[in-house]
């Protein structure tokens, strides 16, 4: 034990004290917030710019469908033909111009309706145009069929189902939300922390090898010893780096807010926004309140417990799967071959976990994936959220740390091993014959 | 009990390869005993097992008596061929990581090192990394690390590579010191100068199997050929090396002489002796030189792999 604890000190301390490790850890957050700021103050800018959109509206149908708003103006061009319109709108400098064909009949008016413009019209722009354009001409044909639009408008009724479980507990969809990104999140900083940090345990047992000290230490120490120690420290490293990045970034943005006047919360409010309209709730009053209510709805108990121990296993296994790819081969571009049915499980994990999770949390395939082992820290992370059963969670957990420790019994074999062989790199024959030595 | 070491018939195969095939091999308490071989016999393998870093198949190994056990680590101070440091620690404070590794307690571990690095006069290097440091700078820290703790059994393989001859000779006189001082050393090399320097004891293992082994000096008497350097001051040189040539092998030689010697190499039958040769040559002549020809390891190592050849 006191090997142990001597070896996780150096590797944390070596670690921490490395140049490029301190660099990393304060140049990310700063990197990071300074991308955010750039990107909230150029959306910010982008949305400050003013269009002109010259329109010539033959039909004349159009006079009150398109009305002007902050960033964009409307100019009706009247008595000119459409290449005259072209030149005064390319010539004006506008954004471009909307052609609507002089007919009577409106589904033919509809088919011939342009936007010219100099470059690629923006997307969200020729939608919203649609959407207008369309409205009205509905709006026109229903009255020339002699249908009453007030009445249709006031036929409207708007249906919110309101959910609850059979225990009675109130549920919205706003929950649904609040549970995604709750298990989003933990599930994908595991998968970002496997990936970084594991890559680290690697890169540090391939240094060991080659700089020749390995056997020098193993004729002190258990490879176990050691393999285990590398795994502790890296982490804890890691854990430090992480931490320093949340209060730095946190302090940071706050500072940068302050100083600059960007509200660079703001892209994330967007999307709450876009929420919002997604679940189309009338009441933003309500809509706060349901959010809290999902927030202190969630498993909080639950949630932290198995997000702890699905974490810890989790990384574990993984972290030991990459030590052991590092004591196989000499150097860094070796491992390209082994790297890769490490990563597919991972990868396929944060798809599963993002798409079937999100559409249905307690389907056969994310229950399935749940159970398997390296795919289910990440998967079960994002479904505990939604109220997964104790004895699944239990299930899964005994089914993951099985097999934790099976793959460190696994991986010590081919460290052990592995450590000590210089020379041409192995194929996966030869690794499973180290298992037998 | 003698002997510090003794290997009873180990084996180890790695898959359908045999590194070690039954292999024992005894250290008496005090010696250097070298353990010799061309590359890739299996002294490694034999050099891991007794440092518990592999197991063997079959066989056991006891150290004073007792099997192998993982506080035995601490009785043995292990200096492997392939070996290195971190490249980017302080030389103190890697130094002092390894020595606690091996049980010291940190103030035990300053003072020592302190001791030793003052000895070898590299007291300034504390705070360089290791990076900064030529190899032979840093083989010297390393050498420091293995013997640190006092281990009982000390294990060199390749001890002198990468050192210039005054260092290399610095060290030699630290592990004769070492002996001295009771530790028994285990020196596995291929410079054979040095096996004649240090050695009491050697085992010389060639394909997986040990095909010599004891007292350097006995192992000398056993391949002894019973040849003699002769010098002889006579006025008939050609007359005598023909006459010589009909009752003895001989071949010619080299030594430094005043006059204009005879010399010759002069190999005797089973029932000549010496003193039936020096009185035959000294009827013959003034006899100026005559030693007998005693088998260097060199020699006893090229001759006994190819005869298991």
């Amino acid at each position: 034990m006191n090997h142990l604890s001597l070896i996780i000190k150096r590797e944390y301390l070596t670690k921490v004290r490395n140049k490029s490790f301190i660099i990393m850890t304060i140049l990310s957050p700063i990197i990071m917030i300074a991308l955010i700021a750039v990107v909230a103050y150029l959306s910010q800018l982008n949305n400050t710019t003013e269009r002109t959109i010259s329109v010539l509206d033959e039909s004349g149908l159009l006079k009150n469908t398109l009305e002007d708003t902050e960033t964009t103006t409307y100019q009706f061009l009247e008595n000119l033909n459409l290449e005259d319109a072209k030149i005064v709108a390319e010539k004006g400098e506008h954004y471009g111009l909307l052609y609507v064909k002089g007919l009577d009949n409106i589904d033919d008016l509809s088919k011939h309706i342009k936007f010219y413009s100099k470059e690629l019209p923006s997307l969200t722009l020729i939608s919203s145009l649609e959407n207008k354009l369309e409205k009205q001409l509905t709006d026109l044909k229903m009255a020339q069929k002699g249908i009453d639009i007030a009445k249709i408008e006031a036929s409207r009724v708007n249906v919110t189902i309101g959910q609850e479980s059979f225990v009675g507990e109130k549920t919205s969809k706003i929950d649904s939300v609040v549970k995604l990104i709750f298990g989003g999140a933990a599930g994908y900083l595991l998968f970002m922390f496997i990936i970084i940090y594991g890559n680290m345990i690697m890169r540090s047992v391939i240094e060991e090898k080659t700089s020749r000290i390995i056997e020098v230490i193993i004729s002190s120490v258990k490879p176990i010893q050691l393999m285990l120690g590398k795994i502790i420290g890296t982490s804890l490293a890691g854990i430090t780096q992480f931490a320093i990045w949340i209060v730095l970034g946190g302090v940071l943005m706050s500072v940068v807010s302050m100083i600059l006047g960007i509200d660079l919360t703001q892209s994330a409010a967007g999307q709450e926004e876009l929420m919002k309209q997604a679940v189309e709730s009338p009441d933003v009053g309500l809509e706060i309140q349901n959010a809290l209510h999902a927030f202190y709805n969630l498993p909080i108990f639950n949630l932290i417990v198995a997000f702890i121990l699905f974490f810890v296993s989790g990384y574990l296994l993984y972290s030991s799967l990459y030590a052991a790819i590092g004591a196989a081969v000499d150097n860094e571009t070796d491992t390209q071959q082994f790297m890769l049915p490490i990563l597919m499980p991972l990868i396929l994990a944060v798809y599963i976990g993002i798409f079937t999770v999100i559409e249905d949390p307690h389907g056969t395939i994310s229950t399935v994936f749940s159970f398997i082992p390296l795919t289910s820290p990440v998967v079960m992370l994002m479904r505990i959220p939604f109220g997964v059963p104790i004895w699944q969670q239990l299930l899964s957990l005994a089914i993951l740390i099985g097999t934790f420790i099976f793959t460190v019994w696994f991986a010590a074999k081919i460290y052990r091993v592995g450590i000590l062989m210089y020379g041409k790199k192995p194929s996966y024959k030869e690794l499973y014959k180290w298992l037998k030595y | 009990m003698n002997n510090l070491l003794e290997a009873h018939s180990v084996s180890k195969k790695f898959g359908e390869f045999t590194a070690l095939n039954n292999v024992s091999i005894s250290v008496p308490k005090g010696s250097i005993f070298g353990l010799l071989g061309p590359n890739g016999a299996g002294k490694t393998t034999l050099i891991r097992i007794i440092n518990q870093i592999t197991m063997p198949d079959t066989g056991h190994v006891t150290l004073d008596g007792k099997s192998l056990q993982p506080e035995h680590i601490k009785d043995i101070g292990y200096l492997p061929e392939e070996r290195g440091l971190y490249k980017s620690m302080k030389v103190g404070e890697q130094a002092l990581y390894l020595a606690r590794l091996k049980g010291l307690s940190k103030q035990e571990a300053k003072e020592r090192l302190q001791y030793w690095f003052d000895r070898l006069e590299i007291g300034d290097w504390w705070h360089k990394k290791i990076q900064e440091l030529s190899k032979g700078m840093a083989q010297k820290v390393q050498f420091i690390v293995t013997v640190l703790h006092n281990p009982k059994l000390l294990i060199f393989d390749e001890p002198f590579s990468g050192f210039d001859p005054i260092n290399a000779n610095l060290i030699k006189d630290e592990i004769l010191r070492l002996r001295d001082q009771g530790a028994t050393v285990i020196f596995s090399t291929h410079r054979m100068e040095s096996v004649e320097e240090l050695c009491d004891h050697i085992a010389l293992i060639n394909k997986s199997n040990k095909i010599l082994d004891g007292k350097l000096t006995d192992i000398k008497r056993q391949y002894r050929t019973q040849t003699y350097e002769v010098g002889l001051r006579t006025e008939h040189k050609e007359q005598l090396q023909k006459e010589l040539s009909t009752k003895f092998e001989i071949a010619p030689t080299n030594f430094k002489t005043l006059e204009d010697d005879l010399m010759l190499n002069i190999k005797l039958s089973e029932h000549d002796t010496s003193n039936d040769l020096l009185g035959y040559l000294s009827s013959k002549g003034e006899v100026s030189h005559f030693v007998e020809l005693i088998p260097s390891a060199n020699d006893i190592f090229i001759q006994a792999v190819k005869n298991n050849n």
